[in-house]
């Protein structure tokens, strides 16, 4: 099915998207990715509070590169998620619903995802040409001195993703190869 | 007998070069593939995904964009002729410099930290992962191939007892394929190196990957292993992004070496549909 959907990501929007459904996202997503999830999971252990407000809120898993004079953004693909599986669900605790990386996650991140209404979408790895042009504004909002793999906030347009994990635990890595290769047997 | 110089700072330039054109262009090969994938790619979601990487590297070209922002650790080959003689300076830095150049002036990404454990960015890409080799002649043989790790991650190393035969090498290549699954951004390209000592293989399959993708290995053995290779990899079903479809790699080298008696070992070294190289004879 093809959704064009709008942010903020709250739960009741969260719970109409289903693994396979292709999406066109649009609304403001914050960027981290490994250094930045760590600062962010030490300071909630802190007691203090994120750069943004976590509510709803999507993080997009990845480190552009640097953009040229007059681009918003570098070129800006997704990053493998898996390495953010230590901190995903600290980060759902907390309010965040949205992902949007590329890989598969692990069991307790698919727990979190149920048990906080997540949602797992994929952007297309490699293609951080293209998904650069659908990011309109760019801003950098903390922790400067990790370059890349600073926390900035974009307003992405029309973002063309997957779901690939629902908030009922279903992942398209799964289901999408079953599907594909059950096609197939029956030719 | 006459010694051609060769200035460290022509090497520097040449790098620079390199390393912002094999970010931008993606080489024919890997884009031939692409596209007689997508041509017999029969799933409405990989057709898709396929539209859209080609899209990309499409955008990228004209543009003048990096094709993926993980703009890679530069593995730099140099086959120096040992006629040449290099004048003006340190190799090891006219190559760091071309490297710290290229990703400055080229906007691309700085992904290199100084300590594997305590981290930190170097802040210039560098150091490069530099390879050199004394060939014959007087020329310098310049190869750039940016490497992301997305993939990288993903490759395997494994010492084979030899009665392991074919069949373990076989299974070990679709076992490391299946383990990586969507992680390395299928459609991957897939470096086999067999022979050699421990760190020999490692460095066969990193050059496997450089080998274009419509190049077969002048061995009539190893050729025919590539082509099963590729072809049952291209039935597990992963497809692009892992989302399901025929085209989970674009294509799959075998380099090999001889061994030891005891030993065959085997490295698999991961690449994506970004698989970039460039190479510039000086």
């Amino acid at each position: 099915m093809e959704r064009h959907i709008t942010l903020p990501l709250t739960e009741e929007l969260a719970r109409t998207l289903h693994a396979g459904d292709t999406v066109y996202l649009t609304g403001t997503v914050y960027t981290s990715r490994d250094a930045g999830h760590k600062r962010m999971c030490e300071a909630l252990a802190r007691g203090e509070t994120l750069p943004f407000d976590p509510k709803d809120a999507t993080i997009y898993y990845v480190g552009p590169s640097p953009a040229k004079p007059g681009q918003v953004i570098g070129s800006a693909g997704p990053t493998t998620s898996g390495r953010m599986d230590a901190y995903a669900p600290t980060m759902m605790s907390v309010g965040a619903r949205g992902m949007i990386g590329k890989g598969a996650r692990l069991p307790e991140v698919v727990e979190a995802m149920k048990k906080y209404s997540g949602v797992y979408f994929g952007a297309i790895g490699g293609a951080g040409a293209l998904l650069s042009k659908r990011i309109k504004e760019a801003e950098l909002i903390a922790y400067e001195d990790l370059g890349a793999e600073a926390l900035r906030r974009l307003y992405v347009e029309e973002m063309p993703l997957v779901v690939v994990i629902d908030c009922e635990g279903n992942d398209l890595y799964e289901t999408g190869r079953a599907a594909y290769l059950k096609q197939r047997e029956e030719k | 007998m006459t010694v051609r110089e060769i200035q460290a700072g022509t090497i520097t330039d040449v790098v620079e070069r390199l390393c912002i054109e094999a970010n931008e262009r993606l080489p024919e090969d890997v884009k031939g593939a692409i596209r007689a994938c997508r041509a017999c790619e029969d799933w409405p979601v990989a057709q898709d995904v396929l539209d859209k990487i080609v899209e990309n590297y499409e955008i990228a070209e004209a543009q003048e964009v990096p094709v993926c922002q993980d703009t890679g650790m530069a593995c730099v080959f140099l086959e120096i002729g040992q006629d040449a003689h290099i004048a003006g300076g340190d190799l090891r830095e006219a190559v760091d410099e071309g490297v710290r150049r290229g990703y400055d002036k080229g906007y691309l990404r700085k992904s290199i930290v100084k300590d594997p454990l305590r981290r930190g960015n170097t802040g210039d890409n560098t150091p490069a992962m530099l390879y050199t080799e004394i060939v014959p002649g007087e020329q310098i043989k310049v190869t750039v191939a940016p490497k992301g790790f997305g993939s990288e991650n993903m490759s395997a190393i494994r010492m084979f007892k030899p009665s392991a035969g074919l069949q373990g090498i076989k299974d070990f290549i679709l076992e490391t394929v299946e383990t990586a699954g969507p992680n390395p951004c299928p459609p991957m390209v897939v470096g086999v190196g067999i022979g050699g000592t421990f760190d020999k293989a490692a460095l066969l399959a990193k050059k496997a990957l450089l080998r274009p993708l419509d190049a077969r290995n002048p061995d009539p053995f190893y050729a025919d292993l590539e082509r099963e290779m590729l072809e049952k990899i291209n039935r597990l079903g992963i497809g692009p992004q892992g989302f399901g479809g025929r085209t989970t790699a674009l294509g799959l080298n075998v380099e090999t070496m001889p061994t030891h008696i005891a030993g065959m070992p085997c490295a698999i070294n991961i690449s994506c549909h970004v698989t970039r190289h460039k190479t510039e004879v000086i």
